[in-house]
């Protein structure tokens, strides 16, 4: 076999795929704040086998990526940002929405197409968006919100506001061409970027080995001199400690920083993933460091939670879920009369007279 | 003569092409081990090995590129793009090199490469997946654009294309994937360079392609059963025109409908509009029409995207509308 042949050959070992937690500084935690997070990583649990379940019933239609197995690394990073920060997201976006402050039930419309969804319906499941939650999207193409994010971060640097945009990508993301350029232009700018990157190890069927020439991807970011590292994504409080630190740094106005977030998805990528690339048997080995029930267990521990507690924790996601999809059960649908409404902005929402003649 | 899927006879296409030719090689985002995002190249990993089955990083650019390189190089490559909103980030290669290097060096290099991709709407996917951006690839001198829309063309027109000394851009239409029918056992390679009469007729003329061709079909037969005798044509490629076969039948009809899942603005649909208002002006009885998408980017819900996409019924009020405006 030539050397190039080799290089294609598919990575069977399922050794090296679980992460060491090999990030220091564990957070001292509230009671309060720990089961806050717990709640937070449990509502997006809930939100996302029920859409899996509504995709079985025809509700949901059109491309459905599903966060499971990743809630830590949304909710962790999340806590790392204020009301004034904004968030890039992808299409696998729904715990990030829900992290951010997305109303869950404009967000379970959204799913709908529904008129009263986030994206007014027009989105669906790929393309959330939210002004209020500085949410901008929900990209369907790979690496395409990295160079907006770059472009918030320019505006807010123009604009003095000590802010930080926070940019979630995967590592499918990091072979294009739109990743390099965009952590080059943030680094050399010194622009207020958060680079999250969120390495499941697989981009659709295609293992990280078997994509990327430097595996290492905080070496990359290294490369264009911002501070990186990688960070157990499993690990709810080990992502929000990490990310503090660097939003820190960036809020400081230092640039730029990027953060490998090493988590696993745990369902397919779409629905129309027969998953041959992966072994059931590397899946199961993950579920061990499921991000939920290890920080239950943790919570327990501490003495933080009991059952009682954590049951009448579950019953509240578990209704909040069931409102949600009333909402959207009973959300209209935006009349095809107004088929052609807003592919451009409408005259009164125009600035007047600063353009010269209307 | 056996029953085939349109994924199906692709895959053989793409067999056959392995087989036949040792130069050839298909590369591309998960075709191998996920087995092609539109499950075309199944198997293929299993059968041709890494080698001529390449999984690329996500990287479309360099990979079409490279395509243009390995062509250049003496290889035969056929490169999968997943869907041709994608294509986009390969727009500099494909436009800037693999449709000039022919014309810019003077006729010394030709670049005999293959790019296929999925294209149109149909199956909720909104805007970022939707689009038929082949009318646009249709603008550029240098590249020949070609639309399979029937078994037999998905079959037979990649080795056509393989066969040809410049870059060949397949558009499969995704909601084509599952079409199912009779294809002969000895199908085989099929000319690209002709439109082919589906429905021949002489009161009007339907000029279609791709994805739209099945609801012209059906319009024709509404039409039918309205003593409205509608010819349809499958333009198949899309770049350069058949401009012979389109005129032949409006010469014979003196009415056209055209119907293109682009929006009209700047289209394919307005050169064959404005092609047969320069050759064949005085042929017409009546104005010639156009169903295309809504000029919107494509919606989620299942309601709007079938508003915003040519739909048999105004294929049919189109068509109603150009005969009953007789001269
Ligand atoms: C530019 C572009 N190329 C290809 C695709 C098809 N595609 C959608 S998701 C995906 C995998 C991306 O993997 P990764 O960035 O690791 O994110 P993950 O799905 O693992 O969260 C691919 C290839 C796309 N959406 N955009
Ligand atoms: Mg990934």
């Amino acid at each position: 076999m030539t050397e190039a042949a080799a290089n294609v050959q598919p990575i069977a070992s399922t050794e090296t795929a679980v992460p060491k937690p090999d990030t220091p500084g564990r957070l001292e935690i509230s009671r309060e704040h720990g089961l806050r997070l717990l709640h937070e990583m449990l509502r997006i649990r809930r939100f996302e086998e029920k859409c899996a379940e509504l995709y079985s019933a025809g509700k949901i239609r059109g491309f459905l990526h599903l966060y499971i197995g990743e809630e830590a690394v949304a909710v962790g990073a999340m806590q790392a940002l204020g009301r004034e920060d904004a968030v890039v997201a992808t299409y696998r976006e729904h715990g990030h929405a829900l992290a951010r402050g997305v109303a869950v039930d404009r967000l379970m419309a959204e799913m709908y197409g529904k008129h009263q969804g986030c994206s007014r319906g027009r989105g669906g499941s790929m393309h959330v968006f939210d002004a209020q939650a500085r949410f901008y999207g929900g990209n369907a193409i790979v690496g395409g919100g990295l160079p907006i994010a770059v472009g918030l971060a320019l505006a807010d640097k123009m604009q003095q506001r000590p802010r930080v945009t926070a940019c979630f990508f995967g590592d499918g993301a990091v072979a294009e061409g739109e990743f390099h350029e965009s952590l080059n232009l943030a680094s050399l700018w010194k622009l207020p970027v958060l680079f999250l990157c969120e390495n499941n190890l697989y981009a659709m069927g295609t293992r990280l080995e078997r994509a990327q020439s430097q595996t290492d991807l905080a070496a990359k970011a290294r490369s264009y001199l911002m501070p990186a590292e990688p960070v157990d994504g499993m690990d709810v409080l080990a992502v929000e400690a990490a990310t503090k630190r660097a939003a820190d740094a960036v809020r400081r106005g230092e640039g730029p920083a990027f953060l490998e977030f090493r988590t696993y998805r745990f369902r397919a990528h779409s629905m129309f993933d027969a998953e041959l690339y992966r072994d059931k048997s590397e899946v199961e080995i993950w579920k061990q460091r499921d991000p939920i029930t290890t920080f239950t267990s943790q919570l327990k521990e501490r003495g933080m939670a009991t059952d009682g507690i954590l049951y009448a924790l579950n019953m509240s996601v578990a209704d909040e879920i069931d409102v949600a999809v009333q909402f959207a059960e009973a959300g209209t649908w935006e009349p095809v009369d107004d088929l052609l409404k807003d592919v451009y902005t409408p005259a009164e929402g125009r600035p007047s007279g600063s353009y010269g003649a209307a | 003569m056996g029953t085939t899927t349109y994924r199906e006879a692709v895959r053989t296409a793409l067999t056959e092409a392995l087989v036949k030719d040792p130069r050839v090689f298909l590369m591309g985002e998960d075709v191998g081990k996920y087995g092609g995002s539109y499950a075309v190249s199944k198997g293929l990993l299993a059968e041709f090995g890494p080698e001529r089955i390449r999984d690329t990083p996500l990287s479309e650019s360099t990979f079409v590129g490279a395509g243009i390189g390995a062509a250049l190089g003496g290889m035969r490559p056929i490169v999968e793009v997943m869907t041709v909103n994608f294509s986009l980030l390969a727009l500099d290669q494909i436009v800037n090199n693999a449709a000039t290097i022919r014309h810019m060096s003077g006729g010394q290099f030709s670049i005999p490469l293959v790019i296929r991709m999925a294209t149109g709407a149909g199956r909720q996917l909104a805007a970022q997946h939707a689009h038929s951006l082949e009318g646009w690839y249709a603008h550029i001198p240098g590249i020949r654009i070609v639309a399979p829309a029937t078994l037999e063309d998905a079959r037979g027109m990649l080795w056509t294309a393989l066969e040809d000394p410049d870059p060949v851009l397949i558009f499969e239409h995704q909601t084509l994937y599952n079409m199912e029918g009779p294809l002969a056992d000895e199908a085989g390679a099929v000319d690209i360079d002709h439109a082919a009469i589906r429905r021949p007729g002489k009161d009007l003329s339907l000029i279609t392609y791709g994805g739209t061709l099945g609801k012209t079909l059906q319009a024709a037969e509404t039409l039918a059963s309205e003593g409205i005798d509608a010819e349809v044509i499958d333009l198949r490629t899309l770049r350069p025109l058949d401009m012979a076969t389109i005129l032949d039948s409006v010469k014979k009809t003196h009415r056209a409908v055209i119907v293109d899942e682009g929006w009209k603005s700047g289209s394919l649909s307005a050169e064959i509009v404005a092609r047969l208002v320069e050759h064949a002006f005085y042929e017409l009885d009546a104005p010639l029409a156009r169903v295309c998408s809504a000029e919107v980017p494509i919606p989620y819900p299942k309601h709007l995207e079938d508003a915003a996409l040519p739909q048999p019924p105004a294929i049919v009020a189109a068509a109603r509308e150009v005969v009953g405006r007789r001269g």
